[in-house]
């Protein structure tokens, strides 16, 4: 069950010289590796997990901010469950460190677990983000956003809790047409460029309304109902 | 006004250097929730605007029901806090956000950080930071704040009015226009004391149905607001 794939990256030259202190190690030495476990647990009871997105970085990169458009590799995350663009846009990023993805659905109450790796000559500005989507939406994502990990020593670890948002790409209409997860009909559309939510920003997922609380265009059901947090993150140091 | 003295541990704490000025900023990361002007304070730690499971202030019920923050203020300056009214101008829309700065140079006790404003539509609901310990350490620091119910009016989620006691819900302008009419009412009762607001029912019926909340905009998942102070 446990997969995890980790890049160790070639920091850009400027980037080690600028993260460097006067004393500290010579920059062209390429430092030592961190490694830390990730483990994600569903806490929904109707919503599975697309695929882990966790992503090392920086704080000048972030996964998703409040108030502005979703970035494409995003938006077919949070409508397809489908990280793969978003991941590779990552990666493409001076401020990334190290990706992963996880191996598949987190069904509702289970865990996975990743391993991600990042060679640094310095841990300062280090910050972990996972989002994956609740697959029984039009357009939600799960996520930890900008986790500390600076300073931490070795077996050190932390607990975050994740919180829902919606990224404002889709409506949410709960529609079979629309919605991909397994509460649907298994036909819908995952990604479409149209951009037709409420605002085309970011915000914080008001949860669904389903059918049981008279969204008659609704296929889901009581059971995709969820409260935050919607999943809990365990983040360890193991070297 | 409800004051409670805090046992605080901290016996070096009365004559601490404390930050002098900080930017607050109030993003609305809701879906369709409006926040009526906001109060940011800075205040001593005595004063608290309000406390979860105690019955609200006549001060706190102006400001959840209506918006109204002449009462707070007036008993914020009473107590030297450093206040700032309204930096968004108005209602903040969702997807806004408002900044304003906080300079207590000249008043060194006011340690805690307060903000709260009504929540649109409900018919007492508000977004609250009550008494923070403001950060000393040069930094960035965000929090995600709770929506509140003062407990002092019926949640009957139709349109009404933001005076104190009246029922009802207060319906500015942007609100208009996205509220259903004729709602019967949703059966409710005052509860009595400030608590976690168990969020807004609604339902899909624009002309008639028990609310004119409309369940697929006007619900949400707390947090309600997220605030961003910068410490210099």
């Amino acid at each position: 069950m446990i997969f995890s794939r980790h890049t160790l990256l070639v920091l850009p030259l400027a980037a080690l010289v600028s993260g460097c202190g006067s004393s500290n190690d010579n920059p062209l030495i390429s430092g030592s590796e961190y490694q830390y476990r990730v483990t994600i647990t569903n806490l929904t009871t109707g919503q599975p997990f697309s695929p882990a997105a966790v992503v090392i970085h920086h704080s000048g990169w972030q996964a998703l901010e409040l108030g502005q458009p979703a970035t494409v590799g995003l938006e077919k995350l949070a409508e397809g469950g489908d990280n793969s663009d978003f991941i590779s846009a990552a990666d493409a990023d001076s401020d990334v460190l190290s990706t992963a993805t996880g191996q598949g659905i987190i069904a509702p109450g289970a865990t996975e677990e990743l391993t991600v790796s990042v060679g640094l000559v310095n841990d300062h500005d280090l910050s972990l983000s996972w989002v994956s989507m609740p697959v029984n939406t039009n357009d939600g994502l799960a996520g930890v956003i900008d986790a500390r990990l600076s300073g931490w020593d070795v077996g050190q670890s932390e607990t975050f809790l994740a919180i829902s948002y919606d990224a404002g790409t889709e409506a949410n209409t709960e529609s079979a047409d629309t919605v991909p997860g397994p509460a649907a009909s298994g036909l819908a559309e995952g990604f479409n460029p149209v951009r037709d939510d409420v605002r085309n920003a970011v915000y914080l997922h008001a949860g669904v309304v389903t059918g049981d609380d008279g969204l008659t265009t609704s296929t889901l059901g009581e059971v995709q109902r969820w409260d935050n947090p919607i999943a809990s993150v365990r983040v360890e140091r193991l070297q | 006004m409800k004051r409670t003295i805090l046992a605080v541990a901290l016996a070096a704490t009365p004559f601490l250097s404390q930050a002098a000025q900080f930017d607050v900023e109030i993003t609305n990361p809701t879906r369709g929730i409006y926040f009526t002007p906001l109060l940011i304070t800075a205040h001593p730690d005595n004063v608290a605007l309000f406390e979860t499971g105690s019955a609200a202030s006549s001060e706190l019920q102006a400001m959840a029901e209506g918006g109204d923050l002449s009462g707070l203020v007036s008993v914020l300056n009473a107590a030297g806090a450093t206040t700032v009214e309204d930096p968004a101008n108005g209602l903040l829309a969702p997807g806004a956000s408002a900044t304003t700065t906080l300079n207590t140079d000249n008043a060194a006790a006011n340690t805690r950080l307060s903000i709260v404003a009504m929540l649109l539509p409900t018919n007492d609901g508000f977004l609250a930071l009550n008494s923070l310990e403001i950060p000393t350490e040069p930094g960035t620091y965000t929090y995600d704040l709770n929506a509140y119910d003062a407990g002092t009016e019926a949640n009957d989620e139709v349109r009404g009015s933001g005076t104190p006691g009246q029922p009802g819900m207060p319906v500015p302008p942007p609100l208009d226009p996205v509220l259903g009419n004729n709602g019967t009412g949703v059966a409710s009762s005052a509860e009595g004391y400030v608590h976690i607001h168990r969020g807004n029912l609604g339902d899909t019926d624009l002309n008639g149905g028990s609310s004119d909340i409309v369940s697929t905009l006007h619900r949400w998942l707390n947090p309600v607001a997220r605030v961003t102070v910068t410490v210099k």
